[in-house]
């Protein structure tokens, strides 16, 4: 995940913002303006239709259909995309099982292991052009995709590689076998690395992937695909087919698939696992959040400041894992709530491809819609609304920073997963306050815990029903580091010797 | 020992003079009537009737008599159950894996103490000859104890530090997964009984147990066993009854965390995961063969991951 924090508070320190909005009130502010630092598009060449990747090849949609992505900075249609129908399920199911029998689960595990490499580095040496992509399809800030999401797709594919040839010595038998054809549906708030963290563990344990990004993000998907070509896979191995929920419901229900991924909103999650449930398909769910991040009268604030600023704005919000709801110890919590407004009016919020922007745009208006009526509901159920004072573009899908205080458990901002860049504030005065509230919730993706006492860190750590604790810091990843939910934050693990587990018959 | 109905067997003569002795101080063998034992449910450390009031009966498998009536056990107990199932887990969870170790030990010492009444039950539950039995006994007994020397192992077994590529320590640890219910196995009475609870308790989980509908009395002593040795009340909650009538209100109640359905027959399988999809529950099923040397899996599908993030500095 790099170290977005660090950089943003050097950043921070080095140029204080343009202020332009009337709304501004903090006294620090000095006026500055900063020089438009636009990365150039030039490097990606955008088609103006896309096909579904079955078999090795682009093919249309049999059904002829197709829909548009659009670019939700600005709203321009960006290409059409072909709309995987069930006859596409079809033909990509049977691809992905030809090659499982033919070629790729034949092949020695060392051999695959040197396809993986060859992706990794091809995404390490196209790694810009992915970058713009993504942040054109997503909305997200190019500093985002060009410092975590592609950096660390790389490094997936880097790592899964070196198991293909290890998966005797990874702890699951002597002789794990793959599980076959996985079927995977990835959502559309990191849309190349959910795909890397899909398909490279599935790869390395000898399966095939039939890969179904989200609905508004297809482009990089695709591109990866045509990554798989310049790598040489062999046909079949990767096939991606775009389109919207009916094709990932085709997909996970197709009785070729033996393995279902899935990545997104619990309450499809739980549709899934509906439909998956009797056929012995195996199953894995990565699924929704509502972090707590604790903070204790002793952390350091500044650092503080930054976490929370990196829990819950990072990627606009659109974080599973998002530390979204902050819990102050009650002693602290004017301070840390100032100074957190305080850091929120110089965070930059804009064109997503220029190198200073920290928020970008909400992925789509649907996305957008549901933020709104959240933050409308927390306001109308009494909490106290803050947005930080910047002008929104005319154009495309934007809403700025918003810190709740007053909020009580009961509110729904408190617990509902809102997926934007809204944070709701909380209160406690003990540590078993704080983690009983922490708890309060049916999710377990994720917590942080900020406080300068050791012992008191693997208390919490200890105490939180999360996946993942961050003590200290929020919203860091790697390849070897597992990473999933307890709870209905959905179950298997990503990442590690454990993401292998789920594509092994184990 | 035995309770079995009719229960006409009398001791066999023996004429050395210290069985004489005992003979002249009590009362005749043949003529004494057995106390039998009331078979009901173990819910939160305590043996209740089931609220119904129900009961059903239950007959040796080979020569169909009649061996007792049952506990038939209602929604509302199973409901019951896994509220002391979740009492339990805090207090559970958090011992020592030293300390659970020791008590999956002492469970095995308690049956070894019992080995002969166990094998009684299971020879008329599973209708096997009684040197078979004393075998199955014997090998859950070494069940128990294989399991026992797991708690303190399995943290290092499926977890470790993660090498990230940062300035972090990064490490994880399995952790329980809640309350578990279990649908034990029909066939195997007590080995298979074990096979299936040991790895849910083992690293801190807590269960509620549907025991085998026709074999439901060798369970029962195991709770007698379990209440008696030092595992905590709420730690295994033992319903007994129709499975068809238990097992959807578990696969589908929201504070229950996971479940095994090694016990549903095939064709119930896919009602039972659509219920327990409702809040995610984990949902694990194999069936084993019991007499075969066990593997980690169990205990590992009733197990969360937890990775820790911290930064590396001065």
């Amino acid at each position: 995940m790099g170290d977005g924090a660090e950089r943003g508070n050097a950043a921070a320190r080095r140029t204080p913002q343009r202020q332009r909005s009337a709304g501004a009130t903090l006294t620090t502010e000095r006026g500055w303006q900063y020089a438009l630092a636009p990365e150039s598009r030039e490097i990606v060449s955008i088609e103006p239709e896309y096909g579904l990747f079955v078999g090795g090849k682009f093919t249309a949609a049999e059904s002829g259909g197709t829909f548009e992505t659009v670019n939700p900075a600005t709203e321009e249609p960006l290409a059409r995309v072909a709309m995987a129908g069930v006859v596409d399920v079809d033909r990509a199911v049977a691809a992905a099982r030809t090659a499982f029998e033919q070629t790729w689960g034949p092949m020695p595990g060392a051999e695959r292991a040197k396809y993986l490499y060859r992706i990794a580095r091809i995404l390490q040496e196209r790694s810009r052009e992915f970058a713009v992509l993504e942040s054109i399809d997503n909305g997200k800030p190019i500093k985002e995709t060009r410092d975590v999401d592609i950096p660390l797709a790389a490094a997936h594919f880097f790592y899964y590689a070196g198991w293909a040839d290890k998966l005797e010595y990874a702890g699951f038998g002597s002789d794990p076998r793959p599980i076959g054809v996985a079927g995977q549906v990835i959502p559309w708030n990191f849309p190349l690395l959910m795909a890397a963290w899909k398909l490279a563990p599935a790869l390395a344990a000898g399966n095939t992937c039939v890969l179904k990004p989200a609905e508004t993000t297809p482009l990089t998907a695709l591109l990866l695909a045509e990554v798989c070509q310049q790598a040489e896979l062999p046909p079949g191995v990767v096939n991606v087919l775009t389109g919207a929920g009916e094709t990932g419901a085709a997909l996970v229900a197709h009785p070729g698939v033996d393995k279902v991924a899935f990545t997104g909103s619990t309450e499809v999650g739980i549709a899934i696992a509906e439909t998956v449930a009797g056929t012995g398909k195996k199953l894995t769910l990565e699924l929704g959040g509502k972090a707590a991040n604790v903070v204790f009268d002793d952390a350091p604030v500044e650092q503080a400041i930054e976490g929370i600023v990196n829990g819950i704005f990072f990627n606009q919000g659109h974080v599973c894992c998002a530390g979204s709801r902050l819990l102050v110890q009650e002693s602290v919590a004017d301070h840390v709530v100032d100074r957190l407004r305080r850091r929120l009016t110089t965070l930059r919020l804009g064109d997503p491809l220029d190198k200073n922007t920290d928020i970008g745009a909400i992925n789509s208006r649907q996305q957008l819609d549901k933020i709104t009526e959240l933050s409308a509901a927390g306001e109308a159920e009494g909490a106290h609304r803050w947005s930080a004072p910047c002008e929104l573009p005319k154009k495309g899908f934007w809403f700025a920073p918003t810190v709740f205080t007053g909020v009580s458990q009961s509110h729904r901002i408190a617990r509902e997963e809102i997926f934007g860049p809204v944070l709701s504030v909380l209160t406690f005065r003990t540590p078993e306050e704080a983690v009983t509230k922490a708890n309060n919730t049916p999710y377990g993706l994720s917590a942080g815990v900020w406080t300068e006492k050791g012992s008191r860190i693997l208390w919490m750590a200890q105490r939180m029903r999360a996946g993942v604790v961050w003590a200290n810091t929020y919203n860091r990843f790697d390849p070897a580091s597992p990473f999933g939910g307890y709870r209905e934050s959905g179950f298997g693990r990503e990442g590690g010797r454990h993401g292998l587990a789920a594509y092994l018959d184990v | 020992m035995s309770n079995k109905i009719p229960r006409g067997q009398s001791l066999p003569a023996n004429d050395s003079s210290v069985a004489a002795e005992r003979a002249s101080n009590e009362p005749s063998a043949a003529s004494r009537l057995g106390v039998r034992k009331t078979y009901k449910l173990y819910v939160g450390g305590a043996f209740p009737r089931s609220e119904s009031g129900r009961s059903y009966p239950v007959y040796a498998a080979k020569s169909g008599e009649l061996l007792a009536h049952a506990a038939l056990a209602s929604r509302k107990d199973a409901r019951d159950a896994v509220v002391a199932a979740r009492s339990a887990v805090g207090k559970w969870s958090s011992a020592t894996a030293y300390n659970r170790g020791q008590v999956l030990y002492r469970v095995a010492e308690m049956i070894e103490g019992r080995a002969g009444q166990f094998a009684e039950e299971i020879g008329d539950a599973e209708g096997m000859s009684a040197l078979e039995a004393r075998r199955i006994v014997a090998a859950a007994i070494d069940r128990w104890v294989w399991y026992a020397g797991w708690p303190d192992k399995v943290a290092q077994v499926a977890g470790g530090a993660n090498p990230v590529a940062g300035p972090y320590f990064n490490f994880s640890v399995p952790e329980a997964t809640g309350i578990v219910a279990v649908v034990a196995p029909a066939e195997s009475s007590l080995l298979g009984l074990t096979s299936v609870i040991a790895p849910v308790i083992a690293t801190g989980n807590t269960a509620v147990v549907v025991a085998s509908q026709d074999r439901p009395l060798p369970a029962i002593t195991l709770a007698e066993v379990l209440g008696t040795s030092d595992v905590p009340g709420g730690v295994v909650n033992i319903l007994t009854g129709h499975t068809a009538e238990l097992a959807p209100v578990l696969a589908g109640h929201f504070d229950v965390n996971a479940i095994d359905l090694t016990g549903v027959p095939a064709s119930g399988r896919a009602g039972l995961e659509r219920l327990a999809a409702s809040n995610v529950k984990r949902v694990f099923c194999a069936e084993d063969d019991w007499a075969a040397p066990p593997a980690p899996r169990r205990m590992l599908a009733f197990l969360e991951t937890k990775t820790v993030w911290h930064p590396i500095g001065i």
